[in-house]
C-alpha cells in the first residue's frame, strides 16, 4: 500500500549560546551575592532603575551611580496566573506582581506568595524573603518570593506615575 | 533550560549557559511534498522551467516568469560536482559523523546544484567535475536527510 | 531627489570577544560619539533606525532592549531591520526623502561571540533542504571559492594578495585592535586549508562590535559638517536565496546595485567593500568595474575582523571618512548579506553636492 504523500515536514533548531551580562548588569548580580539590590541612577533624571541595566533609557546616557534599594515595596499592579504554562513549575493559581522597591523610579516584576489571590491588591505593602545566605550567588533566585508586610497599604499618591 | 551563573575563570565575568531549541512544523506545499515524497521512494524529481531548465530541488513559480510550475521531471541519481568544500570538524547535527565535503551536485538531468554531504574520505578526493552518487539512508522518513550523502562513483 | 548626507560616522573596535560589555554598553558611545561630533541632539533626530540580528542574543526582539542606548522618551519614530546596519541606513535615506525631517540615526551591532556564528547563519537558509543539513558560512563560501578557482577567475595566490593586504591594512587601527600579523603571500600560502579550499586568511575572524552615522539631508548637512560625504547613488538588488541554483564564479546583483548607484559615471578612488571571504572582495571588485587605481578597503575591510550585521553599515562610515577627512572625492560604500554575497548594496558618496 502506498504511504500517504508528504504534506509537512518537522525542522528542529538547537542554538547553544554562552551569555554574559554587561558591566552593570554585573554590578547588580554581584550585590546579590551579598544579599543587596543595586539599582542605578539616571545621571540626567535622578531616578533610579532596577535592575539596572547600564544606561538610562530615556536620555541613553551610562548610568555609573549604584543607589541599595530595599527588599521590600509597594504593589503597582499585578496579575492572578490560573493557566499552567508548560515552563511554570508553580502551583496555580499564584500572583505576578509588578513591585516598587522602596528607593526605586521603577517596578519590577516578582512572584507574591502566602497572600490569598482574592487579597493581592495595588498598594499592597510586600517585602522579599530570601533564600538562606549559604545557598546566595549572583543571581534574583536568591529572592524565593515576595509576601505582604501586614503594613498599611501605599496610597495611591505614592504609586500612581508607575501604573 | 540551565541558567546557573558560573564565573569565567580567566576575567572574573559572569557567563551562564543558554539553549534555545524549539522545532517548526512546516507544511510543504504540493512542489516540496512531491518531492520529499518522492526522496522517500528514492527517487529524485525536479522541476521544468520556461527556459527548459530542470530545477532541483523543485520550487513552485518560475524563478524568472513568476508561473506557477508543475512539470516535474524525474533526475538521475548520478551528478557531477559543481562546487565543493571540505568539513574537517562535523557538528552533531551535519549529515555525517566523520569529515566529509558539502558540494553543490548537478544531477545528470538536472540544471542546478542540489547542495549535500559527500563521503569522500579526504579533500583531495574530491574536485569540480568529480562523478558522485546517492547513497540512501536505509530508513526514510521524507526529508532532505533521507539521501544519506553522495559517494564517489564507483567507490 | 533630495540631497542626502553621511556626516558622521562612528564605530566600536571589532574584538573578538567584548565580553565585559552587553550590546547596550557597546552602543551607547557609539551613537553618542556620532551625535557629539556634529553637535545634534537625539531632539534633533527625526528617525531613528537599527540593524541586528536577534539570533545572535537568542533572544527575540532584543533589538528593543538595544533602544535604552539612544534615549528615545518621549517617544522616538523609529524602526529596525534584521539585516546589516547598511540597510537601515537605505531606509533612513528613503524617509528622509519624505521631506519633512532632515536627520536621521543609523546604529547597528553584532556580538557574534556568544554563540557560534558561522552556525547562525545556517538558520537564514532555506529551511526545506538546506537549513536541515546545517551548512555554516564557511562551508558555502567555501563551495564559491571552489567554483572560482574551477572556473580560473581567482588564483589562490590572488585570495592571499587580498588577506595579505587586509592584514597590513588593518595594522594598528584602533578599529581592528587584534589583527592578524603581516604576512606575505608565500607565507600565507605555505599555511594549511582549514575549510579546503580555504585557509585561514580567507576567513574573517568573527568580532563583536557596533557603528552609528548620522545622515542629514540639504543645507543642514553643510551646517553640521565641513565636508558631508553626499550620497549620489544607492541601490540594493538580491540573487536567489538558492546558492545551487546560481553561477557563483558571478553576482548579477551586486552588478546591478553597482550600475544602478552609477558607480561607473566617473572615477573611485576608495571602495570599502563587505567580504568576509577573499575571495569575495575579487569578485565584487571585479562585479562593480572596480579595477586599478581604485583603492580597495583601505580599511583592512571585514576580512581583518567581521563584526555581522555592523560590517556593512561600516564600510559605508568607511568611506564617508574618507570625504570627511578630504583624502578623497568619489568613494564607495558596499554591504552584503545572505549567503555567498546573495544581497548586495552599493552607495556612492562624493564630496560635490
Amino acid at each position: 500500500m502506498a504511504e500517504d504523500p508528504i504534506t509537512g515536514i518537522v525542522c528542529p533548531i538547537r542554538l547553544d549560546y554562552t551569555i554574559t551580562p554587561g558591566r552593570a548588569q554585573t554590578r547588580f548580580l554581584r550585590g546579590l551575592e551579598s544579599g543587596k539590590l543595586l539599582g542605578q541612577r539616571c545621571p540626567a533624571t535622578g531616578k533610579v532603575y532596577m535592575p539596572p541595566r547600564g544606561s538610562s533609557p530615556t536620555h541613553g546616557l551610562p548610568t555609573t551611580e549604584e543607589v541599595e534599594v530595599a527588599d521590600r515595596g509597594t504593589v503597582t499592579t499585578f496579575c492572578v496566573v490560573n493557566l499552567q504554562f508548560a515552563s511554570t513549575v508553580r502551583e496555580i493559581p499564584y500572583v505576578c506582581a509588578q513591585i516598587l522597591l522602596d528607593g526605586a523610579d521603577i517596578p519590577f516584576f516578582f512572584v507574591v506568595q502566602e497572600v490569598d489571590v482574592n487579597e493581592i491588591r495595588m498598594g499592597m505593602r510586600v517585602e522579599a524573603v530570601w533564600k538562606d545566605p549559604s545557598e546566595w550567588g549572583p543571581t534574583l533566585e536568591n529572592i524565593l518570593f515576595f509576601k505582604p508586610t501586614g503594613e498599611a497599604d501605599a496610597s495611591r499618591e505614592s504609586y500612581k506615575e508607575h501604573v | 533550560m540551565s541558567r546557573k551563573a558560573e564565573t569565567d575563570a580567566t576575567k572574573g565575568i559572569l557567563t551562564a549557559p543558554y539553549v534555545l531549541e524549539y522545532s517548526y512544523t512546516r507544511s510543504t506545499g504540493p512542489v516540496l511534498g512531491r518531492f520529499f515524497s518522492g526522496l522517500r521512494d528514492k527517487k529524485i524529481e525536479g522541476i521544468r522551467v520556461a527556459d527548459g531548465r530542470v530545477l532541483v530541488p523543485p520550487v513552485e513559480t518560475d524563478p524568472v516568469t513568476g508561473d506557477e510550475l508543475d512539470e516535474f521531471v524525474q533526475v538521475g541519481e548520478i551528478g557531477t560536482v559543481t562546487a565543493c568544500s571540505w568539513l574537517a570538524e562535523p557538528r552533531a547535527e551535519h549529515p555525517l559523523d566523520k569529515p566529509f565535503a558539502w558540494a553543490l551536485v548537478q544531477l545528470d538531468g538536472a540544471d542546478t546544484g542540489l547542495l549535500h554531504a559527500v563521503d569522500c574520505g579526504s579533500a583531495e578526493n574530491l574536485e569540480v567535475g568529480s562523478r558522485v552518487e546517492v547513497s540512501w539512508r536505509d530508513e526514510r522518513h521524507g526529508f532532505i536527510t533521507d539521501i544519506e550523502c553522495f559517494r564517489l562513483l564507483g567507490d | 531627489m533630495r540631497d542626502v548626507a553621511v556626516v558622521s560616522f562612528a564605530q566600536a573596535p571589532n574584538l573578538r570577544s567584548d565580553r565585559e560589555r552587553n550590546e547596550v554598553e557597546i552602543v551607547m558611545p557609539v551613537v553618542r560619539e556620532a551625535l557629539d561630533s556634529v553637535g545634534l541632539e537625539q531632539s534633533d533626530i527625526g528617525f531613528t533606525v537599527s540593524g541586528s540580528c536577534d539570533y545572535l542574543t537568542g533572544v527575540p526582539f532584543s533589538f528593543v532592549m538595544a533602544l535604552d542606548a539612544v534615549g528615545a522618551w518621549p517617544p522616538i519614530e523609529e524602526s529596525h531591520v534584521e539585516m546589516d546596519g547598511a540597510w537601515a541606513l537605505y531606509e533612513a535615506w528613503v524617509r528622509l526623502q519624505h521631506g519633512d525631517i532632515d536627520a536621521a540615526l543609523i546604529y547597528s551591532f553584532g556580538k557574534t561571540s556568544l554563540t557560534d556564528l558561522d552556525k547562525v547563519m545556517s538558520c537564514q537558509l532555506d529551511p526545506y533542504t538546506l537549513m536541515p543539513l546545517w551548512p555554516g558560512a564557511i562551508s558555502l563560501a567555501g563551495l564559491q571559492a571552489s567554483a572560482m578557482l574551477a572556473a580560473g577567475t581567482v588564483s589562490e595566490a590572488d585570495m592571499a594578495a587580498v588577506a595579505s593586504h587586509s592584514r597590513e591594512a588593518a595594522q594598528g587601527t584602533p578599529e581592528i585592535p587584534e589583527a592578524e600579523g603581516p604576512a606575505d603571500v608565500d607565507d600565507l600560502l605555505s599555511r594549511p586549508r582549514v575549510a579546503h579550499p580555504l585557509r585561514e586568511h580567507d576567513i574573517a575572524p568573527a568580532t563583536d562590535g557596533a557603528a552609528a552615522i548620522v545622515l542629514v539631508a540639504g543645507d543642514r548637512a553643510a551646517e553640521v559638517c565641513d565636508k558631508p560625504a553626499w550620497i549620489s547613488g544607492i541601490d540594493h538588488r538580491v540573487d536567489t536565496h538558492a546558492p545551487g541554483n546560481r553561477d557563483l564564479t558571478t553576482c548579477p546583483s551586486a552588478r546591478m546595485a553597482g550600475e544602478r548607484a552609477d558607480v561607473g559615471r566617473s572615477h573611485i578612488e576608495v571602495a570599502e567593500v563587505y567580504a568576509p571571504f577573499s575571495h569575495q572582495e575579487l569578485l565584487l571588485a571585479s562585479e562593480l568595474g572596480l579595477g586599478d587605481g581604485v583603492d580597495v578597503n583601505p580599511s583592512g575591510g571585514a576580512l581583518a575582523g567581521h563584526t555581522f550585521m555592523v560590517a556593512g553599515l561600516a564600510r559605508i562610515g568607511e568611506a564617508a571618512r574618507r570625504i570627511h577627512d578630504g583624502t578623497a572625492t568619489r568613494v564607495l560604500g558596499h554591504a552584503t548579506a545572505g549567503p555567498c554575497l546573495q544581497q548586495n548594496l552599493v552607495c556612492v558618496m562624493e564630496a560635490a553636492r
